[in-house]
């Protein structure tokens, strides 16, 4: 009984030491780099960049391996910050960056007569956007979704399209006037005189 | 009586000068003359439940109930938003969306009432003696009425009140400058109402525990002037009237207290940090009505000008009647109206739809013909300065809108974007009519939607930490779950070795729910 129990304990602590010594000797590093950009994503882990979650995308983008202006998500202003950090690319990440300046914010729409109820869109959402019970037609949350595509990958119907976020009268805005020269259109003020 | 308050009734105010500004050509003598007429009530009326600053108010009747004039059919909700009320009796048509009156023409949620031309009283709001009434009374009695700044901004007038207890307060100044041209809507009431508008400044005086009233008037409305300077106390606070200088754009709240009291407000900071709170003088007439006769804001005056009106008048409407009826009251558009806007030609916003309603904040109604407007084509900036020289703020208009049109909207930030008060007098002023404040109004706009994208970014985040805790839960829940049927199964089975063959199996465990049933809300 006693022989049993010390042989045991030794074993025990013998390959716990051995354990130990292993996951300090190869421990891998992961560059500090990579933390920083996983903060700055959106953390939603929605895999519409491509890679396996925010994290994948952050080892990725440590490495060169993807363009800033992968997390469509994130939009204009990640990318602007990923730049900030990773500074890689050039002229190309620039380039990348000027050519979502136009995007705007989007948002998934459920068609309801061809919502079956199946509750797929709803298993797959990244942020509990969209609402709805077995059955039932499902509905998205417009201030929660992020406009990741995910729900539209897995919709058996075709249901899902993405559209522009709908413009309330708390978000208007007036547009740019042009920079050029010409007629002013028709705008508010200087109307007098 | 404070020897300030001696000092205030003895001393005739002093008046500090403004910098910048513009001298736009006044046009008010089209409606000056005219007295306020009451229009009928329309045979519709579209009350939008966003009047104000703030939160949407919540509907409280629905299709085809029958409502009485001063009926509370919205309720304010949340901190900054005000009670909407029935501005006739009628049937209600419609609780839904319509078109809102703005330049977006975006939909906006609005109760549609059908009047049943009786105009009958419903309740009335309790009275008050604001002679002994509490502060607080007084207050709710104002929230209660759905009362809004009537200048334009629609800022809920009770919210405004409130301030009395985060910042000490000495002056009440009520704002009769009306700066813009054409408008003449306050004048007319500050000569024909100077009475009841005295009464209501006194109520709201002692709502705030101020001990002086100044009520600022642009010197180009010597009869309102005059009118008001036959009062010298209102309910017991000493009343000056205080004439500032015409000049666009006086009647901005910050601008007017400078004006008046020699204090600049400093920047992103409210008057009130001054000790000066400032209100239109309709909404001190608003007030009046609301304490002394429990009648709630259904109706304001408006004027209704420009060339291309037939006949210019100042009519009083209720909140709700389209703006092709008020048109159509005074005579209609003659010829073309190059544009239709709602308040002034200054800041006034244009309308594509004439048939949105009049709401709270609307103070005027113009169509502008063709040779009032100035359609010219915008030519480069030739560095003159004018429109440095007009910014009452101190800004540079035109190294703001050439950072904003490259793009560059922080640094547009960094040298005062956020100042900018949107008055329009740097494009008013620009020889080479580069539309500036345009620009302004957009930057604006883009960097709020900045912000609140950020804020949507960190929710979502929030939301997806939420899911992924919960999914690790369930997955936790299913575990324990498992190893407690696994328990369960062995136990069983011993009982059955136990008790031996021939003997009845205990009746089997209650089946639990399925995994993953919590997953569908």
């Amino acid at each position: 009984m006693i022989a049993a129990a010390t042989s045991m304990t030794a074993l025990g602590l013998g390959l716990g030491l051995l354990l130990g010594i292993a996951a300090r000797r190869f421990h891998v590093e992961t560059p500090p780099v990579v933390d920083e950009i996983e903060a700055v994503l959106p953390g939603t882990n929605c895999g519409a960049c491509g890679f396996p979650g925010c994290r994948g995308l952050a080892e990725a983008l440590a490495e060169g391996a993807a363009p800033v202006s992968a997390c469509t998500p994130g939009g204009r202003d990640v990318a602007l910050q990923l730049a900030g950090i990773v500074d890689a690319g050039g002229g190309a990440s620039d380039l990348a960056i000027g050519a979502m300046a136009e995007t705007e914010a989007l948002v998934a729409f459920i068609f309801e007569d061809h919502c079956t109820g199946c509750g797929k869109c709803f298993k797959r959402c990244p942020t509990d956007a969209i609402v709805g019970a077995a059955k039932q037609i499902h509905t998205v949350v417009m201030d929660a979704c992020i406009g990741c595509d995910a729900c539209i990958e897995v919709c058996p119907t075709e249901a899902i399209v993405t559209r522009s976020k709908p413009r309330t009268l708390s978000n208007w805005y007036w547009d740019k006037p042009p920079a050029g020269f010409g007629q002013i259109p028709q705008a508010r003020t200087g109307g007098a005189a | 009586m404070t020897l300030r308050s001696l000092a205030t009734l003895l001393r005739p105010s002093q008046v500090f000068t403004l910098r910048g500004g513009v001298h736009p050509e006044t046009r008010k003598h089209l409606t000056c003359d005219a007295e306020v007429v009451d229009m009928p009530v329309p045979p519709l009326l579209r009350v939008p439940l966003q009047q104000h600053s703030g939160a949407v108010a919540e509907p409280l009747v629905a299709r085809d109930d029958l409502v009485l004039k001063g009926q509370l059919i919205g309720r304010a909700r949340g901190a900054m938003s005000a009670n909407i009320h029935a501005p006739t009796s009628g049937r209600v048509i419609a609780v839904g969306h319509y078109t809102a009156p703005h330049p977006s023409g975006l939909p906006v949620p609005t109760i549609t009432i059908r009047a049943d031309g009786e105009d009958r009283w419903g309740e009335h709001l309790p009275r008050l003696r604001p002679e002994i009434a509490d502060p607080d009374e007084i207050a709710a009695q104002i929230e209660r009425a759905g009362i809004v700044g009537l200048g334009g901004a629609a800022f809920p007038a009770a919210v405004k009140l409130n301030q009395r207890k985060k910042y000490p307060l000495d002056t009440l100044l009520l704002n009769g400058a009306e700066c813009e041209p054409y408008l003449t809507c306050d004048d007319r009431l500050m000569r024909e109402n100077a009475e009841e508008l005295v009464d209501g400044a006194g109520i709201m005086a002692r709502a705030l525990g101020v001990e002086r009233i100044i009520i600022a008037i642009e010197s180009n409305k010597p009869e309102a002037i005059a009118a008001l300077r036959r009062h010298r106390m209102a309910l017991g606070v000493a009343l000056s009237v205080a004439v500032v200088p015409s000049q666009y754009p006086m009647g901005s709240a910050k601008h007017l207290v400078l004006a008046v009291t020699g204090k600049e407000a400093p920047a992103r900071a409210r008057t009130a940090e001054l000790g000066v709170l400032v209100y239109n003088v309709g909404t001190a007439h608003a007030v009046h009505l609301a304490v002394r006769y429990g009648e709630p804001l259904i109706s304001r005056i408006i004027t209704v000008s420009g060339g291309a009106i037939a006949r210019p008048a100042n009519v009083r409407v209720r909140i709700g009647t389209p703006v092709s009826d008020v048109i159509a009251f005074c005579g209609g558009i003659e010829g073309s109206a190059d544009r239709v806007l709602l308040g002034g030609p200054m800041m006034g916003l244009p309308i594509q739809n004439l048939r949105v309603p009049v709401v709270k904040g609307t103070c005027g109604i113009l169509a502008l013909s063709p040779a009032e407007t100035r359609p010219r084509d915008s030519m480069p900036c030739i560095r003159c300065g004018s429109c440095v020289q007009a910014c009452p703020c101190g800004l540079t208009p035109f190294d703001l809108n050439a950072r904003i049109q490259s793009g560059d909207l922080e640094g547009a930030v960094k040298i005062g974007l956020m100042d900018c008060i949107a008055c329009g007098s740097c494009a008013y002023a620009c020889p080479s009519s580069i539309p500036l404040v345009q620009g302004f109004d957009f930057a604006k706009g883009k960097l709020a939607e900045r912000q609140s994208r950020k804020h949507q970014a960190e929710e979502a985040k929030r939301l997806a930490a939420a899911r992924l805790a919960r999914e690790a839960a369930i997955a936790e829940a299913k575990r324990a779950m498992m190893a407690r049927r696994k328990a369960e199964m062995a136990a069983r089975k011993q009982a059955e070795a136990s008790d031996g063959a021939g003997l009845a199996a205990p009746a089997a465990a209650p089946r639990s729910p399925a995994p993953g049933a919590e997953l569908q809300p």
